[in-house]
């Protein structure tokens, strides 16, 4: 009896059962070599990307913020929208994808079934729109104008409309308070854009795919502001997108509240006046041309004089700004990009530029007189001024003989300007310049803040030109190669002009010199460049930035945040030569070339100030500039291609001071008519709930709102 | 002999036990079986279920709307397998040796019949017969152990009647041969993850058998060569080149194959030490990870045991293929050797071929992970292979 079974195997046998077992366990530990790297070794890794695949966000939005005018009348809010929006996820569980409950869905909001089967398909390089370009987890909106009717049969009808919802939303509208449209002012939304999304990406305000971003006007400048802070609740989900948890919400929070210093009313009047005066532009006989006066657009700026605040900024051609809410038709898109509309959406008083005319004029003034000029003269005002052969005449050709600085204001006299320049030109040494050359003319104008931005706070403002040396300099050199191809010494007017710039673009000619110091020439401005201008000569000196935001109000109306005015810089006025030319303004209203549209104003009691300007534009009819003040406000309005400064905007602009200090047509002061006889001084009344109350508009007004909605809503 | 002889005098002159003490005698069955091997096999078996209900409970289009759809079966699956393996015990793998030529010959008509319009393709491979009533068959899994009980007949016959030391020439031959027929049908299903594991399987059992070297080297070497000429002459579908390919780099198909090892990858990578816990991993209940109960199930396991359970698992297969390589090394016949060393290649390759897959190191191929996985047809295979492994241990001569 032994314990050792007999085996009958061979060695080799024995051998090979032992290489079988060895090789069988080198298996097992491979695998456990292998399991310990994934699990182990890299497991945070792939811990994080088992996190990321099942997780999914949807996104619910913030109520966008107010904007509201000094007053607290809101220019900017949002109203309640049935909007009817479908659950892409819930669609897809379905074994059609939806597709009866969606062409249900047709029938009931009586759109056509293949336009809400377009809305909720995914955007792709290859699915032209509409599709849905945000995440495929958010519901995805049909409509925002569903009826009452039609969202009851939604919603009480459940179960033939899975994952459909018709819920109240808030949707932005621009309400047109008192009748005024501020379009450009206030911008318009629109969805935000991939690169926009990437730039955002790591700042504070990140943006969704979904959401609608402030694309121009004070809701792109306050975007942030206004926008709040989305809510965010993560689902997890399974591998096809189902929905199998819900992992943490965060609460959305709603945008702050912007106040402006925009006076709804006044807007209003700024904005009829400048149409009207457009209007009436256009039946004005221009005798150059010899057709009427095309007035194609036109801008006007109402600033707070002591502050830059912006009490009203028209611009024209408009546009309605609610034809962007909800998404803008194709259609309206083209209209308001196109050439034939005039590009509505130009804010003309902060990005249209003209050569100022006469309005320019101050800046000369003080050039002369810190170079040494004496203000009081006397100076020839001759009809016409040559430079050897070329002849530089007066406006309207009037001699007045010697007169002072001051008198050459009110007259707007052309040849006392043409000769002082042409004076300093040659002292800065002509065609042959100094080195370092005096350049009164142009030094002065770039301390009045002219060739760059007044920093206001609304988007792409525009810089003008002073078109000094170093701006010849340039301009030559990246259109030279043009000009000395297409210049003819002997041909057409253009042809020569190009001529005589290829040889000679580079220098400050004589000529130029002599253009410059009357505003014309290449010389560009904007209005609110010239109304920051005349406000810091009304104030004593001050260039603020202008504002249109005056104050940011969180939600709860617990924290107020004032935007403070600013400024950037002081006119280079002396005390004595500050009281002299705000005189010889005070002139041209009372006995200048404004007096006769400034008849019968109360100027004992609101001292008036203006001063005209007549700008020609080659190749087009002359740009009409008015440029006023008073010791609270300053009003600039310009109409291109509209006539002379003190006829086409003269009117306007008296109207709209009868309508902020309540005077009548025979100078009589009515204070309860008056809007805004004193710049507002202080926010609106904030209420405990955060609310902002706003003040009653005025029978007269509240009728143009009605009338306004009526006309947006049809 | 002599073993059958003394075994009837006992049972004849002692007096009558009683039924219990029957079975619990000293040279009884029951004690003579390795329940180490059993135990272990069962609690494989037994995570399996509860793997595979954490896979399927929730995934209604599966399950016709009742969680316990899968472990119930899984469960009726294993049983059944048990008892497959107490009537293979039985019977004895030496009766089963008598009847081998009939169960080959059976193995091989319903491997053909998948290739007939009986026939049905699951997962890419045309591997299946349905029966109806939800229950479908796997042949290819049978054929596994006809295979290895056809060559064991064959190579030992004339070592076990003492007439050689080893199997000679023509023996070799005629072995092959009786394996190259059932797997050059799988081949044509095409089944690779079969075809890879019977291959394996014919290796272990000439290597087993005491064969030649050379014959071995050749059959290495054909192997290479085969694969070769499969890759060349475009036998593979895309899809199973893609397959191949994906799990060394899955960003080759993201959206496919890559997708599939990426995402089980990511299961079994985000369990950590200890897991997420059973029933709370994320990628097996959001269905990340595809044939989850079946195939892929060991990423269950992973996500939500961690390393702790999954390794657990390995040790248990190594705990069965140990007590398998003592029933080879310590049966007196070579029958019963060879027997054992086919299994045991197929357990370790198939066990090594299925996890190696979900941790990326291997192809992917349809393979079940014995035991563990859901399936019929594979777990009755492999109980039936624990039983030919018992029958082997219970039946070696009881030292005289």
């Amino acid at each position: 009896m032994s314990n050792i079974p007999e085996t009958g195997r061979t060695p080799r046998v024995t051998i090979r059962l032992v290489g079988l077992q060895i090789l069988v366990f080198s298996l097992l530990l491979t695998l456990g070599g292998r399991l310990w790297y994934l699990q182990i070794r890299n497991g945070d890794e792939y811990t994080a990307e088992a996190a990321n695949n099942h997780v999914q966000q949807v996104v619910h939005p913030a109520v966008r913020g107010s904007i509201l005018d000094a007053r607290g009348v809101p220019l900017a809010d949002n109203e309640t929208r049935l909007v009817v929006s479908a659950s892409r996820t819930e669609l897809m569980k379905m074994p059609d994808d939806g597709k009866a409950v969606l062409t249900r869905l047709a029938d009931v909001l009586g759109m056509k079934p293949k336009d809400v089967l377009d809305k909720v398909r995914l955007c792709d390089a290859k699915t032209p729109q509409p599709c849905w370009n945000g995440s495929p987890y958010q519901p995805i909106p049909i409509t925002d104008e569903a009826s009452a009717k039609q969202a009851l049969q939604i919603r009480e009808r459940e179960e033939d409309f899975p994952g459909i919802s018709a819920e109240p939303t808030a949707v932005r509208r621009y309400a047109a308070p008192a009748g005024s449209n501020a379009a450009q002012v206030l911008g318009y939304l629109s969805p935000v854009t991939d690169e926009q999304v990437k730039a955002a990406e790591h700042t504070k305000s990140p943006l969704l795919r979904s959401d609608q971003v402030g694309s121009n006007g004070l809701e792109r400048q306050y975007d942030s502001e206004l926008r709040g802070k989305a809510g965010v609740t993560r689902y997890e989900v399974d591998n096809l997108g189902r929905v199998i948890g819900q992992r943490e919400s965060q609460k959305a929070r709603p945008g702050a509240n912007v106040v402006t210093s925009i006076d709804s009313r006044v807007q209003a009047v700024a904005e009829k006046e400048l149409d009207q005066a457009m209007r009436d532009a256009r039946k004005q006989h221009d005798r150059n041309t010899g057709t009427n006066y095309k007035a194609d657009s036109g801008a006007v700026v109402v600033m707070e004089a002591k502050t830059g605040r912006v009490v009203a900024m028209a611009s024209n051609p408009t546009y309605d700004p609610n034809a962007w809410v909800g998404g803008i038709s194709g259609k309206d898109y083209k209209q308001l990009t196109g050439k034939k509309s005039n590009y509505p959406l130009l804010n003309r008083a902060i990005q249209g530029q003209a050569a100022p005319g006469s309005i320019f004029k101050v800046i000369p003034t003080t050039a002369a007189v810190n170079a040494g000029y004496d203000f009081n003269g006397p100076y020839a005002c001759t009809s016409s001024f040559n430079i050897g052969s070329q002849v530089f005449k007066n406006f309207e050709s009037e001699n007045y003989g010697g007169i002072s600085l001051g008198r050459a204001l009110e007259v707007s006299c052309d040849t006392v300007f043409y000769r002082i320049a042409y004076d300093e030109w040659k002292k800065d040494g002509g065609n042959k310049p100094k080195k370092k050359p005096g350049d009164w003319f142009y030094k002065t104008a770039h301390q009045f803040g002219l060739g760059k931005e007044t920093g206001i706070d609304l988007p792409n403002e525009v810089t003008g030109r002073i078109p000094d040396r170093q701006w010849k300099k340039d301009y030559w050199k990246a259109n030279k190669d043009a000009w000395c191809k297409s210049g003819k010494k002997d041909g057409s007017y253009g042809e020569r002009i190009a001529y005589e710039n290829c040889l000679e673009g580079m220098k400050m000619r004589a000529g130029d010199s002599v253009n410059y110091s009357i505003g014309q020439g290449d010389t560009l401005v904007t209005p609110i460049q010239m109304a920051t201008i005349y406000a810091a000569i009304s104030n004593g000196g001050t260039l603020h930035d202008p504002t249109v935001g005056k104050a940011i109000v969180s939600p709860d109306g617990k924290d107020i945040q004032e935007i403070k005015p600013k400024s950037h810089g002081k006119l280079p006025i002396s005390a004595a030569l500050h009281k002299k030319i705000d005189s010889a303004l005070a002139g041209v209203a009372t006995r200048g070339t404004a007096a006769w549209r400034f008849q019968g104003w109360p100027q004992s009691k609101i001292p008036m100030h203006a001063k005209t300007g007549t700008a020609e534009v080659y190749g087009k009819q002359t740009t009409s500039w008015f440029a006023t003040y008073t010791k609270d406000y300053t009003v600039v309005m310009t109409i291109s291609q509209g006539g002379t400064g003190s006829g086409a905007s003269g009117p306007a602009v008296r109207k709209i001071y009868n309508a902020l200090y309540g005077v009548d047509a025979k100078g009589g002061i009515d204070k309860k008519k008056a809007l805004l006889p004193q710049p507002q001084a202080y926010l609106p009344k904030i209420s405990s709930d955060g609310s902002i109350e706003a003040q009653p508009l005025g029978k007269q007004f509240e009728t143009a709102s009605r009338e306004r909605r009526r006309g947006a809503d049809s | 002999m002599s073993a059958s002889t003394h075994g009837y005098s006992v049972r004849r002159f002692t007096p009558e036990r009683g039924a219990w003490s029957k079975l619990m005698a000293r040279d009884s069955v029951v004690r003579r079986l390795d329940w180490v091997l059993l135990l272990t096999a069962l609690a494989l078996s037994a995570i399996g279920g509860a793997l595979v209900y954490s896979a399927t409970r929730n995934r209604t289009e599966l399950n016709q709307g009742d969680p316990y759809y899968f472990l119930v079966r899984h469960a009726l699956n294993t049983g059944i397998g048990l008892l497959l393996a107490i009537g293979t015990i039985w019977l004895g793998h030496r009766t089963l040796r008598g009847a081998v030529p009939v169960l080959y010959g059976l193995s091989v008509i319903l491997v053909l019949a998948v290739l007939t319009p009986l026939g049905s393709t699951i997962n890419g491979a045309h591997a299946w017969i349905v029966i109806g009533g939800g229950f479908s068959l796997q042949p290819g899994e049978f054929a596994k152990i006809t295979i290895i009980l056809g060559m064991a007949m064959l190579l030992a016959a004339r070592v076990d009647a003492g007439d050689r030391l080893n199997p000679d020439h023509r023996t070799v031959v005629q072995a092959l041969g009786l394996a190259a027929l059932p797997i050059a049908i799988v081949l044509l299903m095409p089944d690779l993850g079969s075809v890879m594991v019977m291959a394996m399987i014919v290796l272990a059992v000439l290597l087993a058998s005491g064969a030649s070297n050379r014959w071995i080297a050749g059959l290495i070497l054909t192997a290479v060569v085969g694969a070769l000429l499969v890759w060349q002459l475009h036998v593979l579908d895309q899809y199973q080149i893609d397959r191949f390919a994906a799990f060394a780099n899955p960003a080759l198909d993201p959206a496919g194959v890559g997708y599939n090892t990426n995402q089980a990858r990511i299961a079994i990578g985000s369990g950590g030490l200890t897991g997420k816990g059973l029933f709370h991993g994320t990628q097996t209940t959001g269905q990340f990870v595809p044939e989850q109960q079946t195939d892929f199930v060991f990423t269950v396991a992973g996500e939500e045991l961690g390393f702790l359970g999954a390794g657990l698992i390995i040790v248990l297969l190594g705990v069965v293929l140990w007590r398998a390589c003592r029933i080879a090394r310590d049966t007196t016949e070579l029958y019963g050797t060879v027997v054992a060393a086919g299994i045991i290649a197929w357990f370790a390759f198939q066990s090594f071929e299925n996890i190696g897959m979900t941790l990326g190191i291997m192809p992917v191929a349809g393979l079940p992970l014995p035991f563990v996985s859901y399936g019929g047809s594979s777990m009755f295979a492999v109980w039936i292979a624990i039983g030919l492994l018992q029958s082997i241990r219970v039946q070696r001569p009881v030292s005289a």
